[in-house]
Protein backbone atom coordinates (compact mmCIF):
# COMPACT_ATOMS: atom_id res chain seq x y z
CA UNK A 1 0.00 0.00 0.00
CA UNK A 2 1.23 3.43 -1.14
CA UNK A 3 -0.41 6.57 -0.44
CA UNK A 4 1.05 9.94 -2.23
CA UNK A 5 -0.34 13.06 -2.02
CA UNK A 6 -0.85 16.98 -3.63
CA UNK A 7 -1.85 20.03 -2.49
CA UNK A 8 -3.58 23.18 -4.34
CA UNK A 9 -6.04 25.98 -3.62
CA UNK A 10 -7.62 24.31 -0.49
CA UNK A 11 -8.19 20.51 -1.48
CA UNK A 12 -5.51 17.82 -0.35
CA UNK A 13 -5.71 14.87 -2.59
CA UNK A 14 -4.29 11.35 -1.51
CA UNK A 15 -4.03 9.12 -4.18
CA UNK A 16 -4.26 5.68 -2.98
CA UNK A 17 -2.26 2.50 -4.51
CA UNK A 18 -2.38 -1.32 -3.47
CA UNK A 19 -4.16 -2.88 -0.90
CA UNK A 20 -6.08 -1.35 2.38
CA UNK A 21 -6.17 -4.04 5.20
CA UNK A 22 -5.16 -4.72 8.56
CA UNK A 23 -1.73 -4.47 8.30
CA UNK A 24 -1.49 -1.27 6.03
CA UNK A 25 -4.60 0.95 7.55
CA UNK A 26 -2.18 2.53 9.68
CA UNK A 27 -0.28 4.25 7.04
CA UNK A 28 -3.73 5.94 5.91
CA UNK A 29 -5.04 6.56 9.69
CA UNK A 30 -1.39 8.65 9.76
CA UNK A 31 -2.40 10.83 6.77
CA UNK A 32 -5.70 11.31 7.62
CA UNK A 33 -5.04 12.08 11.28
CA UNK A 34 -2.48 15.09 10.85
CA UNK A 35 -3.64 18.31 12.32
CA UNK A 36 -2.87 19.82 9.28
CA UNK A 37 -5.58 17.65 7.07
CA UNK A 38 -8.17 19.70 8.95
CA UNK A 39 -7.17 22.71 7.35
CA UNK A 40 -8.00 21.93 3.77
CA UNK A 41 -11.86 22.37 2.48
CA UNK A 42 -11.78 19.51 1.05
CA UNK A 43 -9.90 16.35 0.62
CA UNK A 44 -10.36 13.85 -1.85
CA UNK A 45 -9.44 9.93 -2.44
CA UNK A 46 -8.03 8.81 -5.72
CA UNK A 47 -9.06 5.23 -5.76
CA UNK A 48 -7.94 4.23 -9.24
CA UNK A 49 -5.18 1.90 -8.17
CA UNK A 50 -6.68 0.85 -4.69
CA UNK A 51 -7.36 -2.81 -5.32
CA UNK A 52 -8.57 -3.85 -2.44
CA UNK A 53 -10.51 -2.94 1.10
CA UNK A 54 -11.12 -4.41 4.05
CA UNK A 55 -13.14 -3.49 7.77
CA UNK A 56 -9.67 -2.24 8.79
CA UNK A 57 -9.58 0.69 5.81
CA UNK A 58 -13.42 1.22 5.82
CA UNK A 59 -13.04 1.84 9.81
CA UNK A 60 -10.25 4.87 9.23
CA UNK A 61 -12.67 6.50 6.81
CA UNK A 62 -15.72 5.78 9.22
CA UNK A 63 -13.31 7.40 12.16
CA UNK A 64 -12.35 10.42 10.87
CA UNK A 65 -15.74 11.74 9.01
CA UNK A 66 -17.25 13.04 11.98
CA UNK A 67 -14.16 15.03 12.72
CA UNK A 68 -13.98 16.26 9.17
CA UNK A 69 -17.47 16.92 9.12
CA UNK A 70 -17.16 19.49 12.28
CA UNK A 71 -14.43 20.88 10.45
CA UNK A 72 -16.11 21.82 7.42
CA UNK A 73 -13.91 19.67 5.57
CA UNK A 74 -15.12 17.21 2.78
CA UNK A 75 -14.35 13.88 2.24
CA UNK A 76 -14.62 12.56 -1.20
CA UNK A 77 -14.01 9.37 -3.10
CA UNK A 78 -13.82 8.86 -6.70
CA UNK A 79 -12.41 6.36 -9.59
CA UNK A 80 -13.05 3.95 -7.18
CA UNK A 81 -12.85 -0.06 -8.91
CA UNK A 82 -16.48 -1.67 -8.80
CA UNK A 83 -14.95 -4.40 -6.36
CA UNK A 84 -13.91 -1.77 -4.01
CA UNK A 85 -17.79 -0.03 -4.49
CA UNK A 86 -19.19 -3.20 -3.53
CA UNK A 87 -17.70 -3.48 -0.43
CA UNK A 88 -18.98 0.28 0.62
CA UNK A 89 -21.95 -1.27 -0.98
CA UNK A 90 -22.44 -4.06 1.34
CA UNK A 91 -22.25 -1.94 4.48
CA UNK A 92 -24.34 0.66 2.91
CA UNK A 93 -21.79 3.48 3.01
CA UNK A 94 -22.34 4.12 -0.51
CA UNK A 95 -25.12 5.99 0.62
CA UNK A 96 -23.18 7.28 4.08
CA UNK A 97 -20.33 9.02 1.72
CA UNK A 98 -19.61 10.99 -0.90
CA UNK A 99 -18.36 8.47 -3.75
CA UNK A 100 -18.35 10.07 -7.53
CA UNK A 101 -16.64 8.31 -10.56
CA UNK A 102 -14.35 11.39 -11.93
CA UNK A 103 -12.20 13.30 -10.50
CA UNK A 104 -13.93 16.04 -12.36
CA UNK A 105 -16.89 15.58 -10.46
CA UNK A 106 -14.93 15.11 -7.25
CA UNK A 107 -12.83 18.83 -7.49
CA UNK A 108 -16.73 20.07 -8.20
CA UNK A 109 -18.66 18.32 -5.39
CA UNK B 1 -9.17 -30.00 -4.76
CA UNK B 2 -8.10 -29.08 -1.96
CA UNK B 3 -5.32 -26.20 -0.42
CA UNK B 4 -3.94 -25.48 2.68
CA UNK B 5 -1.89 -22.63 3.84
CA UNK B 6 -0.01 -22.25 7.64
CA UNK B 7 0.19 -19.06 8.42
CA UNK B 8 2.06 -17.00 11.41
CA UNK B 9 -0.18 -14.89 13.87
CA UNK B 10 1.31 -11.58 11.98
CA UNK B 11 -0.91 -9.12 10.00
CA UNK B 12 1.66 -9.33 7.38
CA UNK B 13 0.80 -12.71 6.20
CA UNK B 14 -2.80 -11.81 5.37
CA UNK B 15 -1.81 -10.60 1.70
CA UNK B 16 -0.78 -14.58 1.72
CA UNK B 17 -4.20 -15.49 2.88
CA UNK B 18 -5.56 -13.58 0.11
CA UNK B 19 -3.41 -14.90 -2.54
CA UNK B 20 -3.78 -18.62 -1.25
CA UNK B 21 -8.10 -17.84 -1.41
CA UNK B 22 -7.45 -16.19 -4.90
CA UNK B 23 -5.55 -19.06 -6.11
CA UNK B 24 -7.50 -22.10 -5.02
CA UNK B 25 -10.44 -20.07 -6.99
CA UNK B 26 -8.78 -18.95 -10.17
CA UNK B 27 -10.40 -21.58 -12.21
CA UNK B 28 -13.63 -21.20 -11.11
CA UNK B 29 -14.74 -18.85 -13.51
CA UNK B 30 -16.31 -16.28 -10.63
CA UNK B 31 -16.73 -12.39 -11.39
CA UNK B 32 -14.78 -9.96 -10.12
CA UNK B 33 -16.42 -8.37 -7.15
CA UNK B 34 -17.69 -12.18 -6.18
CA UNK B 35 -13.92 -13.47 -5.78
CA UNK B 36 -13.19 -10.41 -4.02
CA UNK B 37 -15.90 -10.64 -2.01
CA UNK B 38 -14.91 -14.15 -0.79
CA UNK B 39 -11.72 -12.98 -0.48
CA UNK B 40 -12.51 -10.04 2.06
CA UNK B 41 -14.37 -12.45 3.92
CA UNK B 42 -11.72 -14.96 4.75
CA UNK B 43 -9.43 -11.81 5.07
CA UNK B 44 -11.74 -10.25 7.91
CA UNK B 45 -12.08 -13.42 9.67
CA UNK B 46 -8.39 -14.39 9.33
CA UNK B 47 -7.38 -10.58 10.63
CA UNK B 48 -9.69 -11.43 13.52
CA UNK B 49 -7.86 -14.14 14.61
CA UNK B 50 -4.90 -13.03 14.23
CA UNK B 51 -5.35 -9.83 16.11
CA UNK B 52 -7.93 -10.84 18.91
CA UNK B 53 -8.10 -14.20 19.43
CA UNK B 54 -3.95 -14.73 19.21
CA UNK B 55 -2.85 -11.08 20.12
CA UNK B 56 -0.36 -10.91 17.23
CA UNK B 57 1.45 -13.55 19.09
CA UNK B 58 4.09 -14.95 16.32
CA UNK B 59 4.56 -18.17 17.88
CA UNK B 60 1.30 -19.02 17.32
CA UNK B 61 -0.54 -20.41 13.75
CA UNK B 62 -3.41 -20.79 11.86
CA UNK B 63 -3.78 -23.65 9.42
CA UNK B 64 -6.33 -22.91 6.58
CA UNK B 65 -7.45 -25.80 4.53
CA UNK B 66 -9.85 -24.83 1.07
CA UNK B 67 -12.63 -27.39 -0.52
CA UNK B 68 -14.32 -26.49 -3.56
CA UNK B 69 -16.89 -28.67 -4.66
CA UNK B 70 -19.55 -28.66 -6.55
CA UNK B 71 -20.43 -25.23 -6.63
CA UNK B 72 -19.77 -25.11 -2.72
CA UNK B 73 -16.26 -23.19 -1.24
CA UNK B 74 -16.05 -23.99 2.13
CA UNK B 75 -12.63 -23.14 4.15
CA UNK B 76 -11.97 -24.21 7.55
CA UNK B 77 -9.23 -22.33 9.82
CA UNK B 78 -7.72 -23.93 12.72
CA UNK B 79 -6.12 -21.82 15.90
CA UNK B 80 -5.27 -23.32 18.89
CA UNK B 81 -5.83 -20.17 20.90
CA UNK B 82 -6.53 -20.74 24.57
CA UNK B 83 -9.03 -18.12 23.94
CA UNK B 84 -11.88 -19.53 21.66
CA UNK B 85 -12.61 -16.69 18.99
CA UNK B 86 -16.60 -16.29 19.01
CA UNK B 87 -17.84 -13.01 17.45
CA UNK B 88 -20.58 -11.27 19.88
CA UNK B 89 -24.19 -12.37 19.27
CA UNK B 90 -24.53 -11.05 15.98
CA UNK B 91 -26.26 -7.52 15.57
CA UNK B 92 -26.70 -4.95 12.73
CA UNK B 93 -24.50 -2.14 13.08
CA UNK B 94 -25.64 1.38 12.84
CA UNK B 95 -23.52 3.02 10.87
CA UNK B 96 -24.70 6.20 10.83
CA UNK B 97 -23.79 6.43 14.82
CA UNK B 98 -20.18 4.60 14.46
CA UNK B 99 -19.45 7.82 11.77
CA UNK B 100 -21.26 10.39 14.86
CA UNK B 101 -18.92 8.46 17.48
CA UNK B 102 -15.91 8.39 15.29
CA UNK B 103 -15.90 4.44 16.14
CA UNK B 104 -13.13 2.25 13.86
CA UNK B 105 -14.23 -1.14 14.43
CA UNK B 106 -17.19 -3.54 14.41
CA UNK B 107 -17.97 -3.75 10.85
CA UNK B 108 -15.71 -7.08 9.80
CA UNK B 109 -18.10 -9.60 10.82
CA UNK B 110 -20.93 -7.75 9.40
CA UNK B 111 -19.25 -7.83 5.88
CA UNK B 112 -18.30 -11.65 7.05
CA UNK B 113 -22.51 -12.37 7.71
CA UNK B 114 -23.38 -10.51 4.47
CA UNK B 115 -21.17 -12.17 2.45
CA UNK B 116 -20.86 -15.74 3.05
CA UNK B 117 -24.09 -18.34 3.05
CA UNK B 118 -23.11 -20.22 6.53
CA UNK B 119 -20.14 -19.18 9.11
CA UNK B 120 -19.65 -21.47 12.20
CA UNK B 121 -17.17 -21.12 14.91
CA UNK B 122 -16.93 -24.43 16.91
CA UNK B 123 -14.09 -25.23 19.57
CA UNK B 124 -13.31 -28.90 20.77
CA UNK B 125 -10.74 -29.80 23.52
CA UNK B 126 -7.83 -27.18 22.69
CA UNK B 127 -8.77 -26.60 19.04
CA UNK B 128 -10.88 -23.71 17.63
CA UNK B 129 -12.01 -24.22 14.05
CA UNK B 130 -13.91 -20.93 12.44
CA UNK B 131 -15.69 -22.48 8.72
CA UNK B 132 -17.07 -20.38 6.48
CA UNK B 133 -18.96 -21.52 3.42
CA UNK B 134 -20.36 -20.14 -0.10
CA UNK B 135 -22.46 -21.60 -3.07
CA UNK B 136 -20.50 -20.26 -6.30
CA UNK B 137 -22.15 -18.40 -9.38
CA UNK B 138 -20.34 -19.12 -12.11
CA UNK B 139 -19.92 -16.52 -14.76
Amino acid sequence: MKITQHSSAGTLTLILDGELDASSSVLLDTELAKPETLQFQKVLINCKQLNYISSAGLGVFISHLQQFQDAGVKLVFFNMQDKVYNVFEILGLDTLMTIVPSEEEATAA
Amino acid sequence: MKNALRISCSRVNLKAVRDFVAASLLDCNLSNTQLNQIILAVDEVVANLIIHANGEDESQYLDLAIDIKDQLFAIEIFDNAATFYSPSTYHEPDLTEFIRQGKRGGVGMTLVNRIMDRVEFTSNGGQNVCRLFKHLVYE
